[in-house]
Parts: structure tokens; C-alpha cells; sequence
């Protein structure tokens, strides 16, 4: 056991993969001398060689295109988006090339490519560096996307990824990037299956979905709700396409009541596909009508109002009431 | 930069040539020809010599392929005439640049077709019936690109100028363990195809960066065919295409595409300059789509049929007959066969093309992930009792 952020978790499970698997390579925009914009990759440059850790162009169509060559290849390259603003570029290479590589192929081509993106707000940044774009990938058949919310998770997850056949994207909620906990580098124990989601605290009135930044947010929100005498279970979701239907099924089945937290917008979410999805498993057992939790649909607003748009534990807390109302 | 620091690209003798080479204006300038329109072989300085070793069978064999795959062309067209194909993509007049640039690489080599490349499908080996999988509704691919490195078409104008680059980023890398180990084994290069069309995307120039960057042994060959669709060359580039890679940092070339020796000379030394470390090159071969884009347009309403016959007058067969008759290197019998293996792959390719098998869509189930996913497997097993309850209604109709 040791305990480290979720940043150094990430870059311990790099240094791991890089250490264990010789096709693996980081490729992306200031990853090398400086060790990314959030230090994620810090020291792997020196220790690992420029033909693994490769600073690249400034260009993210090219940081993925070229991945997806080398992943034909036979390589497993690790690509770093340097924020969730500046993936769209590489849209086009994701969408049709990456996401359908091995159906076009009839499975004879893999492309085992994984694309890393500090994702979320609440850091006070500026335009374009505190956007959640999660559904606009986890809509595309052939991409599987993974965030993890602590530190254990990340160390394993981000090996998980680069282990699997299939092109993953995982978001890093970056505001958590500084969050301690504790990391277990010998045994993932029950983080083996990188697309399970997670019972974090159980409880029998009503279930809150959440996942990456806002886990810590739906912990807080359940821990206040338990002084006004209410049991909420908490399940982070960890994989978000696939998404674990099944414990989240489970769960609703127990308490009756959901609400799914998320930053990103709640037109076109995550929380509409689980709340539709739901209600078809779990109708009768629903005691409310599912409820949603997340950003307007606006473009990510200024930093100075950032906290307005944001899920918070008051906002989760005030869908509680609504759900609990019913 | 500290340890990022990157290798000085190798460009030296030839390369440097190329690279110094000056812009112009005119089309014709500094192009590479050495099989004329009226069949006479001229001279060059550099690429007289790869055109000299060139056997009278290679040469032959350079017709054979030619006016095989124009015949294929036509077959094909004739399918989707007749209702067989959902699209086809002719190539009539690029055959030099096809076959030239695809007979100029070597097994070990790789390339990325865009989807216009028939030629360059059959120096691969590729079985051309299968090629029209993708055109027939079949397959969204339709050969395994492993067999003969020979990628699946890609359709997204240009994306595949970047996977060619990291891929030969891939074989840059392995070759650095291989040389360690102490291997012998033939070096590799990337043979990258894209149109003047796709020269405009900014997959190309990405592409082009990191290839410089990182001194990619790739290969960029356009075939400049002059439409891209209905838009002429002009609306993408003010100065000829192959002098964008002067501003990369390396060589280009601009070859007669209608010339196939001159083709292959320049690709073969292209090649041999990637394989051998120096770095990237880019070839534009200058020719000319005679047909439409594809079966779905119609040329005369965005282009003169003057033009037409210009390019006609340049024809990549007739000037290599003209030079084989000449030469003495081909006779009538030689013709005669051509013409008739012509039309057995034609009738080989109809027939395997309307014999193949519709796919099942549990096929197409499969092949959307690698590994085992929840949600499909889910969609699927719903299909199957759906799909199951039409056949018992069936049945109990009966």
C-alpha cells in the first residue's frame, strides 16, 4: 500500500505498463522534458527514452492518426489530449478511423489505442480547458471510455486500458488529479474489471450514480443526507460505455430511487441513457421518476460562475428531496 | 530540448536536389518523364539508370497489368450499370501511376490506398473480387491488409496519410531493435496514397509534420488526376503540389503519371531513400482521371471534353505499346493475350462478385468490438428472439 494522488497513480500505471510491455509507447503535446501539463507523465521521458515517450507536433488529428499507424503496427500507443477542449481536432480520426477500424475490418485489423484526457471543471480555468465531451464518444460504437475517481483506480485502470484490445478513451477528472488515497501496486483487488462499477457506500432509500470528479461530490452528498436520517447507496460508475447496467439495476431495485450525477450537460447525457435504461429494467421498482443532476445546456461558462454550473452536494442534495418527495 | 532532441533529417546528394529544386508556375517544370506520349524513351540525369535496369519481362509486365486492370474497370462499371455495384470508383487513365508506383515497392513494404487504387491493389495480389465487397454492400473492407500489406480503402479523405506515418514510425522503431539483435532482414518503407484533392485536408499536412519530424521512412505519393469531383487542382493549390514538401523539409518529385517507368524509377528511388533512413518524400504524379469520380457524376457538366482529349492524346497504354512494338520487346501474340487474360479476370471478377455471400448481421455484431461487450452482446441476443419470432410465425403460418 502507498499513498499517492490520483496524478502520480496515473504515472506510476504508465511507468508499470511502460516497464512490462515493450510495444508501449506515450505519444502527446508536452509529455516529455516537461511531463505534461499536469505532470502526469513527470520522469517517464528519462527513464523510458524518446522513442517511448514521444513529445509530438503541436496536433491532435496527428497525435491520433499516427497512433492508430502504429497501433497496425503491432504497438499499443497511449496518447495524452492535453485538455478536453482540444480533442475535437482528433474527432474525425477517433469517430470513423479508431472507433471502426476493427468492424471495417471484420476483426482482422485491432487498434488497441489509448487516448488520455484531463476532463471537468472546477479548477477556474479559461475557455476550453474544463469541458466534459464524455457522450459524444460513448455515442460511438467501437470506443470503450473509462474514469476513474481515486487513486487505486487509476493505477490499475489506465493498465486495464492499455491491456485491452479495443480502442479506449480514458478521462482523468482533473480536478481530482490531486486527490490522495490509498494505491495497492500488488493486487487491484476489486478493481480487476476496469468496466464493473462500484457499490462505494450502500444504502436502501435511494441510489446516487455518479462518476470521475463528481464521486467525491455524491460520497459528501450521501454522508449529508445520512444526518437527516436517509441511507443512500453511492455507486461510481468507473466504465461509462459499457456501462455496468446490472449493479445499477441492482441497486435501483433496493432503493427504489435514482439520481445520476454528472458535470457534463444533462441534454443528450449519460443520465438520460441510464435513466431510459432503467426504466425499461427496473419500472416497477421505481418509486420516482429518475432524476438528473448536471451541467446547463450551455458551453462551459466562465471560471467566476463555474460553481453555479456546477453539480455540487446542494444540487444532488435538492434531487434527493425531489426523489424522496414522490 | 534536452534528450527530446530529434535527428537532423538525412537529406543528402539526390534528396538535397530535390529539396533545392524551384518553384514554378509551370505545370510542366521539373517534371520527370521518360516514356514520351509518342513511345520514344528520353533520357534523365538520375532516373535513366532505373529505367535501364528494368527487364523486357518487367516492362511487359508493366502492360499486362495495365490493361488488365482497365478491363477491370470496365467490368466494374458495367456492374454498377447494371444495378450490381452501389458505387464504383473508376481509375481509366491512372494506370501508369498505379501500376508504376505499386510495382516499385517491395513485399516487406506497406501501403495505404485511398480508395481509387485498383493498380496498386493488383501488384499487391490482392484478389480483385474481393475488392468489390466493399462496392457490392458486402464487407466495409473486404481483403485482410496483413496478407499482402495492403491496407483496407479508406474513405475519410487523407486519414490515411496519418496512419501510413505511424506506421512507419512502428517500422522505424523496429528496425532500430531489429539492427541490435543483429537482423538482416529487409528494410521497410510506407507507400502512402492520396489525391490533389486530399491534399488539401489538414491530415496531410499533419501527416507531413510528423513524418519530418521524426524522419518517417513514408513515401507520400499523390496522384494529381486534376478533379477532385467537379473541382479543378487549381482551388486546392497556386503552386504544384510536389513543392509543398520543400517546406517540409523534404524532397519532392513531380513525375509524368501517365509514364510508368518514369513512375517507377521515382518511386523505386523514393523507396530505396525511406528504407535506407533519410526521411520522407513526396512524389506527385501528374495525371489525369479520364472517367468520372465515380459512377455517381457526370464530367461534362464541369469539365471540357477538349481537356479530355488532350489527356487522351497522353494515354499510359498506348504510349508503352507503341514503345514495346517499337523496341521490339512485344508482338501481336503478346497483345492478343493481354487482351484475352483481360477478359477472363473480367469475367472471373463477375462472376466471384455476384456469387459472394450477403453477410449475416451477427456478423456485423461481432466485429464492432475486440473483446466480449455487454451492450452488444444484449442488442444481439434481443435480434435473435426478435428475429426468431418472424420464423415461428412462419412456421405457424404453414
Amino acid at each position: 500500500m502507498a499513498t499517492m494522488t490520483v496524478a502520480k497513480a496515473i504515472n506510476e500505471g504508465l511507468r508499470a505498463t511502460l516497464g512490462n510491455n515493450h510495444k508501449t509507447l506515450l505519444m502527446g503535446e508536452d509529455i516529455g522534458a516537461l511531463g505534461g501539463v499536469y505532470r502526469v507523465t513527470d520522469g517517464l521521458l528519462k527513464d523510458f527514452g524518446p522513442d517511448r515517450v514521444v513529445d509530438s507536433p503541436l496536433a491532435e488529428s496527428g497525435i491520433v492518426g499516427t497512433a492508430i499507424g502504429l497501433a497496425l503496427r503491432g504497438y499499443r500507443p497511449i496518447c495524452e489530449i492535453q485538455f478536453d477542449g482540444f480533442v475535437f481536432p482528433a474527432f474525425n480520426q477517433i469517430t470513423t478511423q479508431l472507433a471502426k477500424m476493427h468492424f471495417r475490418s471484420s476483426g482482422k485489423l485491432t487498434v488497441p489505442v489509448v487516448i488520455r484526457i484531463p476532463y471537468g471543471g472546477g479548477i477556474g480555468s479559461i475557455e476550453h480547458h474544463s469541458e466534459s465531451p464524455e457522450a459524444l464518444f460513448a455515442h460511438t460504437a467501437g470506443l470503450r471510455i473509462i474514469t476513474p475517481s481515486n487513486a487505486h483506480d487509476a493505477y490499475w485502470m489506465i493498465q486495464q486500458a492499455v491491456e485491452c484490445t479495443d480502442p479506449v478513451i480514458f478521462f482523468e477528472p482533473k480536478r481530482r488529479y490531486w486527490l490522495k488515497g490509498e494505491v495497492d501496486t500488488e493486487n487491484p483487488g476489486p478493481s480487476a474489471d476496469p468496466f464493473k462499477a462500484h457499490v462505494l457506500r450502500e444504502g436502501s432509500d435511494a441510489t446516487i450514480v455518479a462518476y470521475g470528479p463528481l464521486v467525491p461530490v455524491a460520497l459528501a452528498a450521501a454522508a449529508a443526507a445520512a444526518e437527516d436520517g436517509h441511507s443512500i447507496e453511492v455507486i461510481d460508475l468507473r466504465s461509462i460505455s459499457p456501462i455496468d447496467f446490472d449493479t445499477v439495476e441492482a441497486s435501483v431495485k433496493k432503493t427504489g430511487r435514482l439520481i445520476v450525477a454528472h458535470e457534463a450537460p444533462t441534454f443528450g447525457g449519460i443520465g438520460g441513457e441510464i435513466a431510459a435504461r432503467i426504466s425499461e429494467r427496473a419500472f416497477l421498482h421505481l418509486e420516482a421518476p429518475v432524476i438528473r443532476v448536471g451541467g446547463f445546456h450551455m458551453p462551459y461558462p466562465v471560471a467566476k460562475v463555474e460553481e453555479d454550473y456546477l453539480p455540487d452536494i446542494d444540487k444532488i442534495l435538492e434531487a434527493l428531496d425531489r426523489s424522496l418527495a414522490y | 530540448m534536452g534528450s527530446t532532441q530529434l535527428p537532423t533529417p538525412g537529406i543528402d546528394g539526390l534528396g538535397q536536389q530535390f529539396l533545392e529544386g524551384t518553384a514554378s508556375g509551370d505545370p510542366a517544370a521539373g517534371m520527370v518523364q521518360l516514356l514520351g506520349p509518342d513511345g520514344t524513351l528520353g533520357s534523365d540525369p538520375v532516373f535513366s539508370d532505373y529505367a535501364k535496369r528494368l527487364e523486357p519481362e518487367q516492362l511487359r509486365g508493366f502492360y499486362a497489368d495495365m490493361a488488365k486492370i482497365r478491363r477491370f474497370d470496365q467490368e466494374a462499371t458495367a456492374l454498377q450499370r447494371q444495378g450490381e455495384l452501389a458505387l464504383w470508383v473508376p481509375l481509366t487513365g491512372q494506370e501508369a501511376a498505379q501500376i508504376g508506383s505499386g510495382r516499385a515497392s517491395q513485399p516487406q513494404d506497406y501501403i495505404f490506398p485511398t480508395y481509387r487504387e485498383h493498380g496498386v491493389a493488383l501488384t499487391r495480389n490482392v484478389d480483385l473480387a474481393e475488392l468489390l465487397k466493399l462496392f457490392r454492400g458486402i464487407s466495409n473492407g473486404g481483403w485482410d491488409p496483413n496478407e499482402n500489406n495492403f491496407h483496407l480503402y479508406t474513405l475519410v479523405l487523407a486519414a490515411q496519410t496519418l496512419h501510413s506515418v505511424g506506421y512507419a514510425m512502428g517500422i522505424q522503431r523496429d528496425q532500430k531493435l531489429a539492427e541490435a539483435a543483429g537482423s538482416n532482414d529487409p528494410k521497410a518503407a510506407v507507400l502512402a496514397f492520396f489525391g490533389d484533392g486530399a491534399s488539401s485536408e489538414g491530415d496531410v499536412h499533419e501527416s507531413m509534420v510528423f513524418a519530418a519530424s521524426y524522419n518517417a521512412p513514408v513515401v507520400f505519393f499523390c496522384q494529381n488526376n486534376h478533379w477532385a469531383i467537379s473541382v479543378p487542382t487549381e482551388v486546392q493549390t497556386k503552386i504544384p503540389l510536389f513543392n509543398r514538401a520543400k517546406g517540409y523539409g523534404f524532397p519532392g518529385i513531380r513525375v509524368d503519371g501517365n509514364d510508368v517507368i518514369a513512375v517507377h524509377a521515382v518511386t523505386e528511388w523514393a523507396l530505396e531513400h525511406a528504407r535506407e533512413g533519410k526521411g520522407p518524400v513526396l512524389i506527385e504524379a501528374h495525371t489525369y482521371r479520364l472517367g468520372a469520380h465515380t459512377t455517381a457524376d457526370d464530367p461534362t457538366k464541369y469539365r471540357l471534353s477538349d481537356e479530355e482529349n488532350e489527356w487522351r492524346s497522353k494515354d499510359p497504354l498506348d504510349r508503352l505499346e507503341k514503345y514495346l512494338r517499337a523496341e521490339g520487346l512485344a508482338d501481336d501474340a503478346f497483345f492478343e493475350q493481354v487482351k484475352q487474360d483481360g477478359n477472363e479476370l473480367a469475367a472471373y471478377v463477375r462472376s466471384t462478385a455476384l456469387a459472394l455471400q450477403a453477410p449475416d448481421i451477427h456478423d456485423a455484431f461481432a466485429g464492432v468490438y475486440a473483446e466480449p461487450h455487454p451492450l452488444v452482446d444484449e442488442e444481439q441476443a434481443w435480434f435473435r428472439e426478435y428475429d426468431a419470432g418472424f420464423e415461428s410465425e412462419e412456421e405457424a403460418g404453414r
